[in-house]
């Protein structure tokens, strides 16, 4: 029974991550096409990345747009989470329900919202556009991890700071805060790499100069089937690897 | 000592439509140490929540030092809350914890750390100020508690069972610790639980809650003797309860009668007159144990037969069956023993019983 378990949880395994081990191995392919056997190992394509303006232009987007989501989804995401805990609130779940409601809805009907909602507002195809777009998805991963962290925070510590003389504004930032930012700080990287690899939103409301890595290579895929998808791929998988560590730490951290 | 250095006047709290606290009136002077005591959901915590700000006063008045608090915000209260979990910063050292009150006053660096190393001295546990509060036993996070509460030299303390999470031994330790903090001091402290031994130690008086009213406020021997009314007789301590009819009031000495026909001549409330319905609290420990008939003059017997006897290490208890009931007595191991089916008369004095209404 042990072994069955084990065979099973393997392939499961194996099944969720035999994608990755299909596609990596071609980052580092000297060949033009994006097809085994691969001739011989090279970093050219990675070279491409840099070189091709296309390329190194859509990686800068990326992280700009990334990095901008990351700090309003988690400022506005965390204020939620906050008012969410205030007990003179009603409706609280239904509020909650609205707040995660993102993550549920179709991406499709979302983006075709967002793109006529930003064209009457005439700030479609901007980057202000995309980085709304991805906050609106992003948001919920930071609203249900900082509400996590809330919840595990004593209402009485922070009664206790109350009577020992600590205004409210200052209860939060010596107590309540620092107590929340592990919820706080896996919320921003859930956003991070929310943003990183959103790709409908984005065909919808980027313009040209939006371009950004997953919308570049979503496009690619297209029209010529090149390994610089997978020297991208290699560096999204890569990152992504980067954030799941922070996060790991960070819960370290709390525990 | 000022005289109603705390009053609560007329206070109550609703939660929706249930009312916790109703029409309560306490004064309380500076320098005392007074228990709230009660069963769980009789609103003794909601009076400390009222008063250390946390929870909003649906009617009446608290008053401090001559001001009514109402609506002064919790951080402007200056008052020391220790709470049963501790509450103290998980992110913080112990220096850190008991330093944040004196910080929040905008107080000296250099003075700062003087005083928390006095108060954790006070405490004993000036050797342990770097570690976090996780590092703690609970005995000693509650002593970091009562130091950060008491450091910043509040005008009155609150503690809200602050000894319910620690075991027996550690418990009693601790309020003989808060005693003598309270005496060296001069501290004023309310004190809430619902351990009738820890606040029969402690207190200079008891405040004895149930259904968001105070049943009785008075000194421990006071309400531990002399209880008001039923509730307080039968919370605080031990109580046998007999009911009769007043046959006569002379003095403070009221005459009951019993159905049996046997009568009790016994102390009690003041009020009572020939006729009323009335109810006899005695104290186990209050009653003597004779062989049949040989109780001594002057003294109420009552006789009857010995049905069990249970070995408590220090006492026995002795549960004897009698024409007015099923009575228990308390007697110590230099007495005499009986057995089972044992005749013997129960006698006691007419101070060592109290009348109360039923």
């Amino acid at each position: 029974m042990k072994y069955a378990k084990a065979i099973y949880a393997s392939l499961i395994v194996f099944f969720l991550l035999a994608p990755l081990l299909v596609i990596l191995p071609l980052a580092f392919t000297s060949s033009a096409f994006l097809t085994y056997p691969i001739p011989a190992f090279s970093t050219r394509w990675f070279e491409e990345l840099v070189v091709n303006s296309v390329w190194s232009r859509a990686i800068v987007n990326s992280l700009l747009i990334a990095a901008a989501t990351t700090v309003l989804a988690t400022v506005l995401g965390t204020l939620a989470a906050l008012g969410l805990r205030s007990q003179e609130l009603g409706m609280k779940s239904q509020i909650r329900t609205l707040f995660l409601l993102p993550m549920v809805v179709p991406a499709v009907v979302l983006g075709v919202g967002m793109q006529s909602l930003f064209v009457r507002f005439g700030f479609n195809s901007t980057y202000w556009s995309v980085i709304f777009a991805h906050t609106v998805v992003a948001m919920p991963f930071v609203v249900i991890s900082v509400s996590g962290a809330l919840t595990g925070i004593d209402r009485r510590v922070e009664r206790a700071a109350l009577s020992l003389g600590a205004p409210p504004w200052k209860v939060f930032g010596l107590v309540t805060l620092p107590l929340a930012m592990p919820g706080v700080l896996s919320g921003a990287a859930l956003a991070f790499a929310t943003s990183l690899d959103e790709v409908v939103l984005t065909l919808f409301v980027a313009g040209p100069n939006q371009r950004t890595l997953a919308r570049q290579m979503f496009s690619t895929l297209r029209e010529n089937i090149s390994p610089a998808i997978a020297a991208a791929a290699f560096i999204i998988i890569v990152g992504t690897v980067v954030i799941a560590l922070v996060l790991m730490l960070a819960r370290r951290k709390r525990a | 000592m000022s005289e109603n250095f705390i009053r609560f006047q007329k206070v109550t709290k609703d939660y929706g439509t249930v009312r916790v606290v109703e029409n309560l009136d306490l004064d309380i002077a500076r320098g005392e140490f007074v228990s709230l005591l009660g069963p769980s959901g009789s609103g003794k915590t909601t009076l400390l929540m009222m008063l250390a700000g946390f929870e909003s006063v649906s009617g009446g008045a608290i008053i401090l030092d001559g001001h009514k608090i109402n609506d002064l915000p919790t951080h402007r209260r200056d008052m020391g809350v220790v709470f049963q979990n501790y509450a103290l910063f998980p992110h913080m050292t112990i220096a850190k914890n008991v330093a944040f009150p004196l910080e929040m006053r905008g107080i000296p660096k250099a003075e700062v750390a003087g005083r928390v190393k006095k108060a954790l001295d006070m405490v004993q546990l000036g050797a342990l100020t770097d570690r976090l509060p996780g590092q703690l036993s609970g005995g000693q996070q509650q002593r970091v508690a009562l130091a950060r509460a008491l450091v910043f030299e509040p005008r009155v303390v609150l503690m809200d069972e602050p000894l319910g999470a620690l075991d027996k031994q550690l418990r009693e330790q601790m309020q003989l610790d808060i005693r003598d903090l309270h005496h060296r001091l001069g501290l004023t402290i309310i004190f809430v639980t619902h351990d009738q031994d820890e606040a029969l130690t402690m207190s200079d008086r008891i405040a004895v809650f149930n259904h968001g009213q105070i049943q009785q406020c008075a000194s421990p021997r006071e309400v531990y003797d002399h209880p008001s009314n039923r509730f307080v007789a039968e919370f605080i301590g031990e109580t046998n309860l007999l009911e009769g009819t007043v046959s006569a009031v002379q003095g403070e000495v009221i005459t009951l009668e019993l159905p049996g026909g046997t009568a009790f001549r016994s102390h009690g409330m003041p009020g009572f007159a020939a006729g009323d319905k009335a109810l006899l609290s005695l104290r186990p420990e209050r009653i003597d144990l004779f062989s049949e008939g040989a109780a001594p003059e002057g003294s109420n017997c009552l006789s009857g037969e010995v049905t069990d006897t249970v070995y408590q290490g220090d006492h026995l208890r002795v549960v004897v069956e009698t024409g007015a009931g099923r009575i228990i007595a308390r007697i110590n191991r230099k007495a005499s023993e009986w057995a089972n089916g044992a005749r013997v008369t129960l006698g006691f004095r007419a101070q060592d019983g109290w009348v109360i209404a039923p």
